[in-house]
């Protein structure tokens, strides 16, 4: 059959960044923000990321939380996206992202409290203006496209500062239309925000092969015109660098970015799910070769710039942020039951105090017996 | 002549969307965090004109067209009204609103409570409902019981030009979300002077739009002119109803229907939606609960039938017209307890 001559009218290429390589060996020279203090500061709150996470994981096998995602082995995403942000700037998080929620200022006891079934936990003290943690999936992306809009309407009212939206999700959330309508919107108004995807290969039990046929995540921000990078995500500088090149894009009023970033999810989808029903040990194994604590770990040594000493010093430090943080979430004094009241509306509305007072008395009655 | 009464005679008197028109004027003039987007609502002033004229006047950063999308419109305005904007956004119909109900309903409705008042959302979404205009399918339903069911939101419908303009200033001005029905069969019906003074009318209160003390009629959005022309026919046989139209739907003033109640113990809830679980359901419980003494008759539901809504050479059928209100309404006047006959 006769092929018509066609005209290409646009065409694309999708590249990946990494500095440190699955050995801890640089493949390039680090860049500047790179210094000796801030990858050892990465290095340790990576690790107070795995011990939150290990410690709140033990927490639900032992009934005392609730349902719990990990960020296991996916903590360089989160302390490299989190550490990239300024305080102005507004994080719009799914759930998987312990080490940003640290970066971010959140509370350990506000990360317990909020999984622990309290929604105090999401009353974030030192973080006022970031969006809560986003369990439906996807919809986060678009509550940070107007949020980008607020920061952008307020620059251009006020003459203040360019501030940054950053939207975090897993790789599956990238099949919903939510992501497609944020990111088209956030193109076509040039809005200053920054998708930082996590592509940790599973989406509960279904695998990336099994969520899209596009050959990269970052592709799909191609559509939106918006310029995408693939990442390694375990290595927690190529992820800084991206975050921080796309932030200070949108910050000079240039518009939006897309970060892939490559990562294995080394936990279950969360401690309600068992990932052994879909996936096998020998590739959980070939997985933890490349996790990023190590390799970040394996680095500093060979550049004399971490030890067994400064190791054990910094355990026993994190261990003890750990143990302070549990006990100011136990010794939380429980909310009244009306609490589910309080802030249904600015004010209870008269339609709902014949139910407000009914709670009340049976809690009265029940404290009485 | 007081200077006040000269302006109110001066008054071009406005239809329902006019008024719609007006009060998101007033809005954004006085309050720079408002704004107003959604399809086509720009250069082209909305599917029905609600828009008309506000890009030209507050400039395109303030009132914007937006990609097509509902479930993004739903959704940016969670996160601008988290940061502090007032968003009002319009969806072209309520028949394409349920791409946004998650937004509406996972997000908007619950941020203030899942943050422990720590964020909010003040937004309007706005959106004309309702059959009645020979509009094509999914252009005509009116599905305000799912909204109502939504703990954390507001529903509120007008059902004149001035209740409009107070309730939607009410709305915009509301810390929380309010769901904005606007009954487009009577965007032009009627005609009234809206004084543009920005005063709000009270949500969450029911208004007597006539008195009477044999008949409790309740309506909104456009059944209340079926509802007031079937109470004037009532009149004309010696039957005073009182026609009450409780506008904000969510929370349910009813106190008024009950006080009502007090007077004429017998009451009919007209809707055009579907009866099944729709908020006549709702108002008959709760005249039950507090009432059933007060009760000489069965409250009287006139509704549109438990079906699909039809396309529009029978919609006239199933919208209830004044001769169903009117059997309604006999047969609350009509009924008497065993042994009482």
């Amino acid at each position: 059959m006769h092929k018509p001559r066609l005209q290409l009218q646009a065409s694309f290429d999708i590249a990946r960044l990494q500095f440190l390589d699955k050995q801890g060996q640089a493949t390039q020279p680090l860049p500047d923000f790179a210094t000796p203090e801030w990858l050892t500061y990465c290095l340790r709150q990576m690790q107070l990321a795995r011990l939150v996470d290990d410690r709140a994981v033990k927490l639900q096998r032992t009934g005392r939380l609730g349902t719990y995602p990990s960020t296991l082995g996916q903590e360089a995403i989160g302390v490299a996206t989190g550490n990239a942000l300024m305080a102005e700037d507004i994080y719009c998080p799914y759930y998987r992202e312990t080490g940003a929620f640290l970066e971010r200022g959140v509370l350990i006891e506000e990360i317990l409290a909020n999984w622990g079934g309290d929604e105090r936990g999401q009353n974030f003290q030192h973080a006022p203006r970031d969006l809560p943690i986003c369990v439906p999936i996807a919809t986060q992306m678009l509550h940070a496209a107007g949020v980008a809009f607020a920061l952008k309407y307020r620059h251009q009212q006020s003459n203040q500062p360019l501030q940054v939206a950053v939207a975090s999700s897993g790789e599956g959330a990238t099949s919903k239309g939510d992501f497609y309508e944020a990111m088209n919107l956030a193109g076509v108004w040039k809005l200053p925000m920054v998708f930082v995807v996590n592509n940790n290969q599973w989406a509960i039990s279904v695998p990336r092969n099994a969520q899209t046929a596009t050959q990269t995540i970052a592709q799909k921000a191609i559509a939106a015109g918006i310029p995408a990078l693939q990442v390694d995500g375990n290595d927690i500088v190529a992820v800084a660098w991206a975050v921080r090149d796309a932030m200070q894009r949108a910050r000079s009023g240039d518009g939006p970015a897309l970060i892939e970033a490559l990562s294995y999810r080394l936990c279950d989808h969360t401690t309600a799910d068992d990932a052994s029903r879909y996936r096998s040990a020998e590739e959980l194994e070939q997985a933890w070769q490349w996790e990023p604590i190590k390799r970040l770990d394996t680095y500093l040594r060979a550049q004399d710039l971490w030890s067994d000493a400064k190791q054990q010093d910094m355990e026993r430090e994190l261990a003890q942020i750990m143990e302070s943080a549990l006990n100011n979430w136990e010794s939380r004094t429980p909310e009244p039951a009306t609490a589910i009241f309080d802030h249904l509306y600015a004010q209870l509305p008269a339609a709902f105090y014949e139910q407000y007072d009914q709670l009340r008395d049976e809690q009265v009655g029940a404290e009485r017996e | 002549m007081s200077e006040q009464a000269q302006t109110e005679q001066e008054l071009k008197p406005i239809t329902l969307v006019e008024a719609v028109t007006q009060a998101l004027a007033y809005a954004l003039k006085n309050d720079p965090e408002v704004v107003v987007f959604g399809q086509d609502i720009g250069a082209n002033g909305g599917v029905f004109r609600a828009t008309d004229g506000l890009q030209k006047t507050f400039g395109a950063d303030r009132v914007l067209d937006t990609p097509l999308a509902e479930t993004m419109i739903a959704g940016i305005a969670v996160g601008m009204a988290t940061q502090g904007l007032r968003p009002v956004a319009e969806f072209q119909f309520m028949g394409f609103i349920y791409p946004g109900l998650d937004h509406i309903l996972s997000h908007a409705a619950r941020m203030r409570n899942r943050t422990r008042g720590r964020l909010s959302c003040p937004i309007v979404y706005r959106a004309p409902y309702g059959g009645g205009i020979h509009a094509p399918e999914h252009h005509s339903e009116s599905t305000e019981a799912l909204f109502a069911h939504i703990p954390g939101l507001r529903v509120v419908v007008p059902s004149s030009p001035a209740r409009a303009y107070g309730l939607l200033l009410a709305a915009i001005a509301d810390p929380d979300p309010v769901l904005f029905l606007e009954p487009k069969r009577i965007y032009r019906a009627a005609k009234q002077p809206v004084p543009d003074n920005g005063e709000a009318l009270p949500l969450d209160a029911a208004f007597v739009l006539r008195e009477g003390t044999d008949l409790t009629l309740i309506a909104w959005g456009a059944s209340v002119r079926e509802t007031l022309a079937a109470a004037e026919q009532l009149a004309s046989e010696g039957i005073e109803a009182e026609v009450i139209d409780p506008a904000t739907l969510k929370p349910l003033d009813i106190h008024s229907i009950i006080d009502s109640l007090e007077k004429t113990r017998r009451c009919v809830v007209v809707h055009e939606a579907a009866r099944f679980a729709g908020l006549g359901a709702e108002i008959a419980a709760q005249i039950q609960e507090y009432a059933f003494d007060l009760l000489d008759a069965p409250v009287q539901r006139v509704t549109g039938y438990d079906t699909v809504m039809p396309y529009y050479q029978l919609e006239n059928t199933y919208l209830p017209g004044v001769e169903r209100i009117l059997a309604g309404a006999r047969a609350a006047l009509g009924y008497s307890r065993e042994g009482e006959r």
